[in-house]
């Protein structure tokens, strides 16, 4: 085997997430009900849009969460796998080794940038470094010469060799050749796109073109390819550029920033979805008993509530985490690698984050129960004699459903923006883990350096506002389609 | 009234009691004080004898809830749970890291707290209400749907964004008003300027949107209509009628954080420098100082009672419907 595979929890159950989520999509598409709604959130311009842009985000995320340690060449050598020395003929074949560096499928995709790190800062696609430095040259003579000067990138734009001033047209033509690229491509897209409503709605593909520009459809198929023409006039110039220039610049060890913004995505989404896994169960279960027995159990259900509920969040999140850590740091022997101490930290915060933020949607779905048991129909099955446990999981649960829907998405925008602040404090995600909240406590004081160090920040805030944007405005769409109140109006 | 307000007050009583059980199991019984001790000490300096001053310095040494060792009352009383959190109820915080009285820090870092929440809570409740009524005046038209997604766009940005990015514009480049600091007298608001204007502008998203459904929703009423129909001009609709019959539900998220405004802001005060508990807090939290931690805890959740009997009291002032009895 050339590597081990590394299964992480966070993989485990983000694949999870991910295979629950098409289940549950199919299997609510066989409800009349649930497939109007979706049909809504189907006709919802601005929700389909979002929705192939957050897909592209799921699809770099899922991508980063199928991990491996790959095997050393040489299990005397370095302990890193790409600075090992070539195998020696002569030498016994050594007992297979792993470097204890975890790696992702998408590392593997993105090698040259993970792998061409230069010293320090440098701007995006700049050729030479963003500090001076003393540089040792010989002169004609033979001499050494020392001279100040920005120092030659060792791999931005390194294939121009001496001929720096060739940087702009380079660049020119390569987004050239990315910006044509890209309008074949969606050419491509949008006819295969025709020719399948042309196929749906037996007609032809030219008026099935027609249908999709002028909003006939049942599907925003043009929202969705105005957002695939978008997103590839952005992500083609990207991958053509990102080959020999630092597109977004390195950060203050030299990481390719780019690199690392892709790498945050991941850890954005176990942020936002995995927390839905703690706090779903807990704010359904306690939320329905509470409601549907009432009495003592309500009491109680309530006062547990209303006890963590008044804790400020943040104080309770850092004294959650603040203990996490102190279990953690004295328990280094649960983790192989720091890869997995990380994962298990992120985890950890996933899980105090859900422990923290379930009792509103709790709050709701006893309200909405209270509600619900009054109603003939609950009465009519009691009265049958149905017990209570096919009562909640019959008419209860699927009358509850749509409050859930709504408030899984309205939540993911905001826990993807409190991993940003927590990590800022110094209770968020472990400070090896890559994440945007990481990303920014880092660069924030490089803002005031003389010429600013802008490019990290900037990359952070546009990848982190269009992922937050793109949740928000598909959260609103669900809402719009789920909520009854809205019905109405729609 | 005062009755009710009693009554109130013994109904906080056991949540109280419950958050000071939460935090104290988090504090003292997922992590032993030598869990504790270790971590505070490094791994390096670890020995039984450091950890062992180091509990007796804090008066983590005794027993958690009963100690057998002693005679009479103090069996319960010269232990862990009744020193460190039972204590509490009489003010009593303890010592910081630093050896300071944790009660006294926090009475003097509340003003520089308030000089910067209180007024971005009331520039901000004004500043978003007259914007949803503004968006409300003109619903359905381009300048709600615009409005409404400058408002989704501003929501969908990070906090500690709109500090960098202002800090970044305001200081550095225009160079306006100082970076960060704090200072008292006339000079204060060169230094309250600057926060306050970013705390409002970044909660002017959200709040803008959710006060616009608010007001959308009573816009729909039969009141609205017969306003209307006696020949009331939209203004006076909305201002009159409308804004007064939102009220409740505004008041509901909104009188609720106005004892928490003493806590100050984490990000704000981290970001500007500003002497208030919310820096107390985040350097607490960054030197691990787990007494400090506990008490701002348990001022939060007590504050945060106050303002949900606060939210109670006002609503009789809002809505002559709603007595006390």
């Amino acid at each position: 085997m050339t590597f081990l595979p590394v299964i992480l929890w966070s993989d485990v159950l983000i694949w999870l997430l991910f295979v629950a989520a098409i289940v549950f999509g199919a299997l609510s598409l066989r409800n009349p009900l649930w497939r109007t709604a979706w049909q809504r959130v189907g006709r919802s311009r601005a929700g389909m849009a979002s929705a192939t842009v957050l897909l592209v985000f799921v699809g770099v995320g899922l991508l980063d969460s199928l991990h491996y340690r790959p095997r050393l060449e040489n299990a005397a050598g370095p302990q890193t796998a790409t600075a090992a020395p070539p195998p020696t003929a002569t030498a016994a074949p050594p007992p297979t080794a792993y470097a204890v560096e975890v790696l992702s499928l998408l590392d593997v995709l993105l090698t040259p940038l993970r792998t061409r790190n230069e010293k320090t800062y440098s701007e995006p696609l700049a050729t030479r470094a963003y500090a001076k430095e003393s540089i040792e040259s010989r002169d004609a003579a033979g001499e050494l010469q020392q001279s100040r000067d920005y120092p030659r990138l060792r791999h931005g734009g390194a294939h121009l060799g001496a001929d720096e001033a060739r940087r702009d047209g380079d660049v020119g033509d390569r987004l050239l050749r990315a910006v044509s690229l890209a309008f074949l491509a969606w050419w491509a897209v949008a006819a295969a796109t025709a020719a399948g409503v042309a196929r749906a709605e037996a007609c032809s593909a030219p008026a099935a073109w027609r249908r999709i520009w002028s909003n006939e459809s049942d599907f925003a198929w043009n929202a969705v390819l105005a957002a695939v023409a978008c997103l590839l006039l952005v992500a083609l110039p990207l991958a053509m550029l990102a080959g020999q220039y630092h597109v977004f610049g390195t950060d203050k060890v030299g990481q390719d920033v780019f690199y690392q913004v892709l790498k945050s995505v991941r850890t954005a989404l176990v942020i936002g979805l995995v927390t839905t896994l703690v706090t779903l169960p807990l704010a359904i279960l306690l939320g329905i008993l509470a409601g549907y027995f009432r009495g003592w159990v309500d009491d109680l259900i309530q006062y547990l509530y209303t006890t963590l509920s008044s804790i400020p969040g943040v104080l309770l999140i850092a004294a959650a985490v603040l203990m996490m850590q102190v279990l953690i740091d004295n328990h280094p022997q649960w983790f192989a690698t720091a890869a997995e101490r990380a994962d298990l930290r992120l985890l950890a915060l996933c899980f105090i984050l859900g422990v923290t933020s379930w009792t509103g949607l709790c709050r709701l779905l006893r309200g909405e129960t209270l509600k619900l048991r009054e109603l003939e129909y609950i009465q009519a099955a009691q009265a049958f004699g149905v017990t209570d446990l096919r009562i909640i999981g019959r008419h209860i649960v699927p009358n509850l459903m749509h409050i859930v829907i709504i408030a899984l998405v309205m939540d993911f925008s905001s826990l993807v923006l409190a991993e940003a602040v927590l990590s800022y404090v110094g209770i968020g995600v472990d400070p090896t883990m890559i994440s945007f909240g990481t990303m920014i406590n880092n660069a924030r004081m490089e803002l005031a350096r003389e010429p600013a160090v802008w490019w990290s920040l900037s990359a952070a805030f546009v990848f982190m506002f269009t992922l937050v944007l793109a949740a928000n405005l598909l959260a609103d769409a669900v809402r719009d389609a789920f909520d009854p109140r809205m019905a109405g109006s729609a | 009234m005062l009755a009710y307000l009693v009554r109130r007050l013994l109904y906080a009583l056991p949540i109280l009691i419950g958050v000071n059980l939460i935090t104290f199991a988090l504090f003292f019984v997922v992590n032993t004080p030598d869990d504790m001790a270790r971590m505070q000490l490094g791994v390096k300096r670890v020995t039984p004898e450091a950890i062992d001053k180091w509990k007796a310095e804090r008066g983590y040494d005794k027993p958690l809830f009963i100690n057998d060792a002693a005679s009479g009352s103090a069996v319960l009383t010269d232990t862990i749970f009744f020193s460190k959190s039972a204590r509490m109820f009489a003010g009593d915080f303890g010592r910081a890291e630093d050896g300071r009285d944790i009660a006294r820090e926090i009475t003097s870092r509340m003003g520089p707290s308030l000089a910067i929440a209180l007024p971005t809570f009331i520039l901000g409740l004004l500043v978003t209400v007259s914007f949803a009524l503004l968006l409300t005046f003109f619903r359905a038209s381009y300048l709600d749907f615009w409005g409404v997604v400058l408002c989704v766009a501003m929501m969908s940005i990070s906090g500690l964004f709109y500090i960098i990015g202002g800090q970044f514009l305001i200081s550095k480049i225009w160079r306006l008003v100082p970076i960060s600091g704090y200072g008292g007298g006339l000079d204060a608001w060169k230094f309250v300027i600057l926060p306050v204007l970013i705390g409002v502008i970044s909660g002017v998203g959200s709040s803008t949107r959710w006060y616009r459904t608010i007001f959308l929703e009573e816009i729909s009423r039969d009141y609205v209509r017969t306003a209307r129909a006696k020949g009331l001009s939209e203004l006076v609709v909305l201002f009159r009628h409308v804004l007064r019959n939102a009220m409740i539900p505004i008041l509901t998220g909104v009188v609720v954080v106005i004892p928490l405004l003493f806590m100050g802001s984490l990000l704000t005060e981290s970001f500007f420098g500003i002497p208030g508990l919310g820096s107390y807090t985040i350097d607490a939290i960054n030197a691990q100082d787990f007494a400090v931690v506990r008490a701002m805890v348990f001022i939060g959740s007590l504050l945060y009672i106050v303002g949900l009997i606060l939210t109670d009291v006002s609503y009789t002032f809002v809505d002559p419907r709603i007595r006390f009895n």
